[in-house]
Formats: structure tokens, sequence, C-alpha cells
């Protein structure tokens, strides 16, 4: 008898307990559900006509009409070809100069100067692409930018209208992409060099190893690892631009001449959706919108099949 | 590190390291200058910015772009009051949301931890996208023109609960748990007297990743408002540029009136001084920024 309650107060406890721990998940949960998984519902939008007057996702059904659009249109290709060529520099620039500069800091003298030189290369991470579309412009207006007044003229060239100039446009983003996000890969990179276990470098040393040696045989292969997780994972988002990047930048709003080097798919679903209810191209941007979620859904689960074959530590789930 | 330097103090390597002191110099300048640039023309009269453009040290330094903000125009400080309350307000919501949610998860004597885990983990890698999302936040939840959709997006995102659940795991001891319980307080005391106060640092993290989020903003705005005294600093100074540069290639086509009123503008060193303004608390609170970003990343490498 005395038993009997005893497991029952426990199993009562227990339930309490259950109760209040999933109580403090409610507020998350309606979150979860109002960001996340009604829209993942609303996928469904691909194979219907986008009506902003009807609840959400009660348009007429259109079965595959809106995806055919899309992939029978010859503007599809190059959209597709922007995004990969985009993303493919962008890593392969991205994880270069944040190894080099990971590994030039550490082998570098001065912990203060070290300090500050990782500081101010963080920095442009934090602010935002509007911020930078300022600074772009800054550098960039036709009559009073600094490379159109200041550095051309010293170096006796002329000028340019570089908005109306789309031949400078996949140079300009990388280089903006790259002056972003090149401090966050060093930090990254920096962390892990700053697990690499010491006694490997002692040995190095006393087999007479010298700092280049050092880096090539530890510093690099111990590198290796966080090089291929991040790889990875970035090529699971490769359908995926910054629109901030491609769009505020280089202001194409008003610049429709850059459209051919700047219209990504994120861009692509963006002016094609907020181009108004009336215009026959909105349809595409769900069937584009489509397209990027269930292709970045597949690449993320496929890279993390690799990441977990190379090192399980690693993965991502 | 420390062992290292003085083992081989050769004539090259001090040669070496005035080269990479050199690079990292000019990379430097590469990072800072942009900035210096953005002050320079704020603080630039409207005249010398006619006359010899946007220069690093202009030839006449003016503060009618500030008086200009804030003073007559009310449009820059009604969109900094929104983007001020919104980060705040998201920021505080978010905190407390995304840790309410990853406890829980953290505890491994949870019954339906797996999932709820699994929930938090298929929302990181499956995305409705953009036209999903406005139907949702437009049609179902009413917010167009609704400055609350600065923070609607930003209540909680997975990759923090994630962050937060392995602070949790790894800095918290369950004993600590167990034991506030055998002192007779219920879940919720212990939430509240334990948890909290010592999951501060990895509060302070994911505060100031959402608090940038929502301060650097400026899409939302652009997707789900067109009402621009609802818009914060962010998306007022996107519409700022576009129309300023639109305006300015259809200068003939704009009347008079219109034409003239945009020639007594301070709009070059105005706009540049707007972009001061958004940009200024990013910096000023950087140090915690960095510190707290770092510790984060060294949480989210432990397991992500």
């Amino acid at each position: 008898m005395v038993a009997n309650t005893g497991t029952q107060l426990r199993r009562r406890g227990e339930r309490t307990k259950t109760l209040a721990l999933t109580a403090m998940l409610i507020p998350g949960l309606i979150v979860l559900f109002f960001n996340s998984y009604l829209p993942m519902a609303g996928i469904v939008m691909a194979f219907q006509k986008i009506d902003y007057s009807k609840f959400a996702f009660a348009g007429k059904w259109v079965g595959l009409r809106n995806l055919k659009l899309f992939f029978g249109s010859t503007y599809t290709p190059v959209i597709i070809r922007n995004t990969l060529l985009y993303n493919f520099a962008f890593i392969v620039l991205g994880k270069f100069f944040s190894m080099a500069f990971a590994v030039a800091l550490n082998e570098l003298r001065g912990l203060n100067a070290k300090k500050v030189y990782q500081g101010v290369m963080f920095l442009p991470y934090f602010i935002s692409w509007v911020a930078v579309s300022y600074i772009a412009l800054a550098f960039l207006h036709t009559d009073y930018g600094l490379v159109n007044r200041t550095i051309l003229p010293m170096l006796g060239m002329e000028g340019k209208n570089w908005y109306q100039t789309p031949a400078a446009w996949p140079g300009l983003l990388i280089f903006f992409n790259l002056w972003k996000g090149t401090g966050y890969g060093t930090v990254m990179f920096l962390a892990s060099i700053a697990g690499i276990d010491p006694s490997l470098y002692e040995a190095a040393r006393i087999d007479g190893a010298n700092r280049w040696q050092q880096i090539i045989h530890i510093t690099l292969p111990m590198l290796y690892p966080m090089l291929i997780i991040t790889t990875l994972l970035s090529i699971g988002s490769i359908f995926n631009t910054d629109i901030g990047l491609f769009y505020s930048v280089p202001m194409r709003s008003i610049n429709g001449l850059l459209a051919d080097v700047t219209t990504t798919l994120d861009t692509y679903v963006y002016v094609t959706f907020s181009s108004g209810g009336s215009a026959s191209t909105v349809n595409l941007s769900s069937a584009a919108a489509f397209i990027q979620s269930i292709i970045g859904f597949v690449l993320v689960l496929l890279s993390n099949m690799v990441v977990k074959k190379i090192n399980p530590d690693y993965v991502l789930f | 590190m420390g062992k290292r330097k003085h083992s081989r103090l050769t004539e090259s390597s001090t040669c070496e390291n005035v080269i990479l002191h050199i690079v990292f110099l000019l990379t430097m300048c590469l990072c800072l200058v942009p900035f210096v640039l953005l002050i320079m023309i704020s603080l630039s009269s409207e005249s010398s910015l006619v006359n010899h453009g946007y220069q690093l040290i202009p030839s006449e330094i003016s503060l009618t772009a500030y008086r200009f903000l804030l003073g007559k125009s009310t449009s820059m400080l009604q969109a900094y009051w929104i983007s001020i309350y919104t980060t705040v307000g998201g920021t505080a919501a978010s905190v407390i949301i995304t840790l309410m949610f990853a406890y829980p998860l953290s505890r491994k004597d949870y019954k339906y931890r797996t999932l709820f885990s699994f929930l938090i983990f298929f929302s990181m890698i499956f995305h409705g996208g953009m036209v999903a999302g406005y139907m949702v936040k437009v049609q179902i939840l009413g917010l167009k023109n609704s400055p609350l959709v600065y923070m609607v997006g930003a209540l909680m995102s997975s990759w923090n609960v994630m962050l937060m659940r392995t602070f949790l795991q790894t800095s918290i001891p369950e004993a600590m748990v167990e034991a506030a319980k055998v002192d007779g307080a219920g879940e919720f005391r212990a939430f509240t007297s334990i948890i909290v106060p010592l999951s501060l640092p990895g509060m302070a993290t994911i505060a100031l990743l959402t608090g940038v989020g929502i301060w650097n903003d400026w899409f939302s705005g652009t997707l789900f408002i067109t009402d621009s005294t609802k818009q914060n600093l962010q998306s007022l100074m996107y519409q700022t540029i576009q129309n300023a540069e639109y305006l300015k290639q259809h200068m003939n086509e704009v009347g008079g009136d219109t034409a003239a009123m945009l020639r007594n503008m301070p709009t070059e060193s105005a706009r540049m001084a707007m972009c001061v303004f958004a940009v200024g608390p990013i910096i000023l609170v950087y140090p915690f920024l960095q510190k707290y970003f770092v510790k984060g990343m060294v949480i989210g490498a432990v397991k992500g």
C-alpha cells in the first residue's frame, strides 16, 4: 500500500514536471508555427494562381503551370547561372582569404596588434547591406564618388557611370561580399587554430621544421576539417543569396541595366512578387521560391550525409 | 605561442613579420576608410560636395546635414524611434522565448525532448520561402504597414535555440536543478531562480545576435510597409537612397518647384549623416558585440 502511493506520487510528480516543461515551450511553439510551419505549408502556392484578395493559400489550383512557365522562360538559365557562379566565387575566395588571414594573424608577433587587426576586420560584418549600399555609392557615385572624382583622375583615367556598367558588377559584388564576410571567416578559423595541440609544434621544431613547414604540415592540415564542413554547409545553401547584396547595393530598383548580372533566385522572387497582383510574372515568384526551398532542402541533406562520412563530430544533424 | 616566439628569431622571420604587419595595416585601412568617408561626407558643406565631390578631407566643414536631420525633418527621428523600440522590444521578447524553449530541450529527463528538438531542427533545413512568408504575415497576422513586422520575424531563431540548448547543456550542471527541486522549488521556480541567472552569458550572446539582426533589417520594411511613417531607419535609408538617385536621373521631368526644393536640401550630406546615425550604435556596442559573438561562435562549434 505504502509502496503503491509512493509510485503514484512519483508518477504524479513526473506528470507535473512534463506539464511544466511543456508549458514553457508554448510561446516558442506559437512563433515556430507562424514563422516556419505555416509558410512551409504555403509552398503549395507554387501550384496555385496567386491571389492577394483571397485568404492565404486559397488561390485557384493551376497544377504545374507556374513551374512550366518558370522552366520555360529563357531568363531562368541566366538566374540559375548567376546564383551558382556567384556562390561558387564567394565560397572559394571567401574560404581562401579567411584561412590566409587566420594563419597570418596566428604567425604575427604582437598580441595587441593582432587583437586590433582582428577587431577591425570583423567590423563590416555587423553593418547592414543598406549601409554598405551607402558606402558603395560614396565610392561609385557618378558625379561625386571618390572613384570618379579622386582616384581615377589621379591615375589619369576617365570616370565611368558605374551603375550603368554591367561588366563592372560581378567583380564589385564579389568584392563587397568579401569585404563584409572575410572577418567572420577569419575569426572562425582562428578559433580552430587556437584548438590545435601546441605539442605538435614542439615536436615539429625539435625535428627542425621552420615556420613555413609548420604552417604547411601542421596548421593547414588541422584546418581542413573546419574548411570541409563549412564548405559543405555553404553548398547546402548554394541556391540562396543575400538580397541586400544583389538588390540594394547595385540599386537594382532604379538601374534595370544591371539585371543580367545581379538577378539571382532571391532577387528574382522579390522582383516578380513585388511586381503586383495583376502582373503575369507574379505567379513565377512562387514557382521560383518552391524550387529554392526543395533544392535547398535536398542539398542540406546531401551535404550533411557527406559530412557524416568525413567526420561525424561535425554533422549538423 | 609564447614558447615559439623566442625559439627561432632569425632575421628573415622579423622581415616576414614586418611584411605581415604591412599587409594587415592595409587591410585594416580597407575596412576603416569607408566609415571615415561616410563621416566626412556627412560633415561636408553642400557647396564643397558639388565642387569637389566626396572627399576624405572635406574642403569645407559644415554641420548643416545634422541640423537638417535633427531639426525640421521628423521622418528620420520617427524612423529612429521605430528602430529603437522594435530592437529593444524584439530582443527582450526573443531572449525570453528562446531561453524558455531551449531549457526543456536541454533537459535529458524531459519526455518530449526528441519531438520538439526535431521541430526546431526541421525548421532549420526547410523554409517556406518569401512568398509564403509574406502571405502568412499579411493575410493571417495582418502585419501590413505595422512596425511589429520587424520584431515578429526575429522572435525566435532556430539557430539561437540550438545555441542556447548547447550552452545550457555544457555550462549548467543538471545537479543544480535537482538540488533546487529537493529544496521544494517547482519547475518554474527552478527556472527563474537558477537557470535564468546562470544563463546570462548565453542570453547576452542571443540578445546581441537578435538585436543586430532587427536593427539592420531593411528588407521587412521594403516588403511589408508602404506607409513611410511606419518604417525603421534602415528601410527609410533604403528608400531615400533609391528615391534620391531616381529623382536625380529624372530631374528634368520633375517640376520646377520640386527641383528647386531638392537643390536646396542638403541631400548628399544628409543621407550620409543618416547612415552615420544607423551605423553609430553598432560601433558603440561593438566591443561587447565582438566578445559575445565570438563566444557564441565557439559554443556553436562545440556541437551545431
